[in-house]
């Protein structure tokens, strides 16, 4: 893998892309990187698409936007369809196919397809897709470690949401082993 | 690492502001700086401070100037039409010599604008947004971490030298997240408030008066030269910047916050194609650190001023070169950002237009 | 020899810039008195205001801060946020408190903002020469209501009293006048049953002075009061209008 990956996740509002984002920055720096998020916010939060942009590398990171990320974390099709073209070359793009009906068009990135959201439901954590797909990409690239991203689950759950840990580790692992 | 913490510029600003002694915070929500306000909100009945939610920017700071005048580390934030409101209450509290930190997360403008980062309020802060003859002194941070180191040395410099200080940052220094530490910071020794705040004479001393009005214009001139006496004393202790790859670069980037991260990248990208760039980084734009043009000059061949406006540091940078070299200049402007690779392409024209 | 008469300890001995016949005088004086009698100034912040009373933070023997047009409301509520313990006061007239700082009196009210407004109204801008203010009366003649004031085009003069009395941050609201000698002392009794709303922790007071401006409204000391009485009274009826 290449020192920086620079991720877009992208979906709707509720569907836990921003703390998955999050958690993405939150391992990064757990693991010694330079990491940077950076939400989008404003009207464009209120009901349509969210994303947001988590960048992991060695080195300092000049600007917290992604014009070209080499991961795309898609939730939904609107998001596969407004950043699919951006990947870079080389690039991956992992689509929770429960709930996107296309697969990606590109032949020159790598595809990972994965119904998380169907996966989610079937154990009973619908709003849990986010932490499957999180698990996938882990396996596929182990850019992240699944023992670092544990350990910033404990930071990033709230205190008061500290008994959904469980549950949240529970579906990294599903994806991770899917 | 074990120290650091991952949070939002916003959040980090108002953490540090707690740390470096504020207690007291008045506002009024606009995007993209809500997080400074719901934090502080949050945090300061914990540490015994006031969060109030004033009715407008305009109140927001008359507030500012009440608890400044009563001796308080007091500050505001908000974002560039609240700023725009701020400007009588700022004016005021320079003409009182009142001490207190404002912080300005830029968005697009004129007018409401966008909620999309911009750094077209550089004049409105550099260059005086309200009436009178003043400067603030205007911090630009280009990291969460830089913007956290800053705050005690915001408060301090307001403090040692009674005047308000900006802290200038953007939408993307509000909202994005990265990993920042708390260190202990050291404060300066800094005069007493006794002389001039208005704590009530307890019995024990003369009535302090807080008071822009002199109706005398001596005594007004009087007042203002002494204050620029002050901004003498700051301009040669406070000033701070960044030189990067200036010794050998054929051209010297100038940027400032998070487009110097940007042109940061640009530089680095480019150097790996063998093109010769430096970069320079105010971090003080007022005082605007003309010593760092000085030495470059001597030795690059030209500079290119990124900013996220229409051009309004290079200026300033214009001044600095004073004529003696070419001074270019690339920005983007109501909200869009900069890309390392358009930067490139400008230094590549630049560079190849001189060859 | 029993002296029967004296300066209060919180006024200045300076000489006032008011205009001969000008009621500030007389308002500043029952402040004052107020102040003395509670044995307050010790722990008193004035706040000074724009328009004929800007020089305020001169006459009164205490902290003061001079704050920005209307903004004083704001200004004491900074300061008393930050001594809570202080008595915090602000000296306004009518187009300070009631045109450019209606915002600020308004919600420091609504927050119950544990201050106390002393609001001189006369019906006019003294300060910048007889314009027309927020509480000049219908058919009123201004500077810039040079035909009386007409409420098609210039709208109605405010009743701050009736006003602030609707909103539940209020603690002590009164309407005064110091156009006799039993109104003056009705007016102390207001002022300093204001501040002891302040000491007493309860929220929000205003007094309203109904106040003379014998130069620009054009007629002697003495005419004004009787203007005072017959014009002023009618509209803006002297009483109590909140108290807790």
């Amino acid at each position: 893998m290449s020192s920086t990956q620079e991720i877009i996740m992208a979906g709707f509002g509720g569907q836990g892309v921003m703390f998955a984002g999050k958690l993405i920055a939150y391992t990064g720096m757990l693991s010694g990187k330079e990491v940077s998020w950076l939400p989008s916010y404003g009207p464009e939060m209120r009901g349509g698409t969210a994303n947001c942009h988590a960048i992991v590398s060695d080195e300092p990171i000049g600007s917290p936007i992604i014009i070209n990320p080499t991961i795309l974390i898609a939730m939904n099709r609107p998001s596969l369809d407004k950043f699919e073209d951006t990947v870079v070359s080389g690039g991956i793009i992992v689509v929770d196919s429960s709930l996107i009906d296309r697969q990606t068009t590109r032949k020159d990135i790598k595809s990972i397809e994965i119904p998380a959201t169907q996966m989610a439901a079937d154990m009973g954590a619908g709003k849990l897709a986010n932490m499957i797909l999180l698990g996938k990409l882990i396996k596929e690239t182990g850019f992240l470690s699944m023992d670092i991203i544990k350990e910033a689950l404990k930071k990033v759950v709230p205190s008061k949401k500290q008994h959904l840990l469980d549950i949240n580790m529970k579906a990294l692992e599903l994806g991770y082993n899917y | 690492m074990s120290d650091k913490v991952l949070m939002k510029g916003n959040e980090a600003i108002a953490e540090a502001a707690i740390q470096a002694g504020c207690r007291y915070f008045f506002g009024y929500p606009i995007t993209p700086q809500n997080e400074i306000p719901e934090y502080m909100s949050k945090r300061m009945p914990k540490v015994g401070g006031v969060y109030l939610q004033a009715e407008s920017e305009v109140a927001a700071i008359n507030m500012v100037y009440g608890a400044a005048g009563a001796g308080a580390r007091v500050m505001t934030s908000s974002s560039s039409p609240g700023i725009s409101l701020k400007q009588e209450g700022i004016s005021y509290i320079v003409g009182s010599d009142l001490p207190c930190v404002i912080v300005n997360i830029v968005r697009g403008g004129p007018g409401l604008g966008g909620i999309q980062p911009a750094q077209s309020d550089y004049f409105q802060a550099v260059k005086g947004g309200a009436h009178g003859d003043y400067h603030l002194v205007v911090l630009a941070p280009s990291s969460v971490q830089e913007a956290v180191d800053l705050m005690t040395d915001a408060f301090d410099i307001a403090d040692m030298y009674r005047v308000p200080v900006m802290l200038l940052g953007d939408g993307m220094l509000g909202q994005m997240m990265e990993p920042v530490e708390f260190k202990e910071q050291k404060g300066r020794d800094l005069p007493s408030k006794e002389a001039w705040a208005t704590t009530g004479t307890k019995g024990k001393r003369r009535k302090n008066v807080v008071n822009s009005l002199y109706i005398d214009p001596k005594e007004l001139e009087d007042l203002n030269i002494k204050r620029f006496e002050r901004y003498k004393q700051i301009e040669a202790n406070e000033l701070r910047y960044e030189m990067i790859n200036c010794d050998d670069a054929d051209i010297v980037l100038v940027a400032y916050g998070t487009t110097a991260r940007v042109a940061n990248s640009a530089m680095r990208s480019a150097r790996s194609e063998g093109l010769k760039v430096g970069l320079i980084r105010p971090i003080t734009l007022w005082p605007f650190p003309v010593e760092a043009f000085q030495k470059a000059v001597q030795t690059t061949k030209a500079f290119l001023a990124v900013e996220m406006s229409m051009g309004q540091m290079v200026e300033d940078v214009r001044m600095a070169i004073n004529g003696a070299k070419p001074v270019h200049f690339y920005g983007r402007t109501g909200g869009m950002v900069p890309t390392p690779s358009a930067i490139i392409e400008e230094l590549k024209k630049i560079l190849g237009g001189e060859r | 020899m029993k002296k029967v008469f004296q300066r209060p300890e919180v006024l200045s001995d300076v000489v006032m810039h008011y205009c001969p016949g000008c009621t500030h005088g007389i308002i500043h004086r029952l402040v004052a008195e107020a102040i003395d009698e509670l044995n307050i100034q010790d722990r008193l912040v004035g706040v000074a205001s724009v328009g004929c009373s800007v020089f305020s933070y001169n006459y009164f023997e205490c902290d003061m801060q001079q704050a920005a047009h209307g903004r004083a409301p704001a200004v004491a509520t900074g300061i008393k946020r930050v001594h809570p313990n202080n008595i915090v006061f602000t000296y306004q007239g009518d187009g300070d408190l009631a045109a450019i700082g209606t915002a600020e009196m308004v919600h420091a009210a609504a927050r119950g903002e544990n201050i106390t407004i002393i609001f001189v109204n006369n019906a006019i801008y003294g300060m910048t020469g007889g314009q027309m203010a927020p509480t000049t009366l219908l058919g009123q003649v201004t500077q810039t209501s040079p035909y009386g004031r007409n409420a098609e085009t210039q709208g109605y003069p405010i009743k701050v009293c009736e006003m602030l009395a609707t909103i539940e941050g209020t603690a002590y609201v009164e309407r005064v006048s110091v156009d006799n000698v039993k109104n003056i002392m009705a007016t102390k009794k207001a002022i300093k049953k204001a501040f002891q709303t302040q000491i007493d922790g309860k929220g929000f007071s205003l007094v309203e002075v109904l106040s003379t401006c014998p130069t620009n409204w054009g007629l002697s000391p003495v005419e004004s009061l009787g203007w005072l009485r017959e014009n002023m009274m009618p509209y803006y009826p002297l009483g109590i209008y909140k108290e807790k």
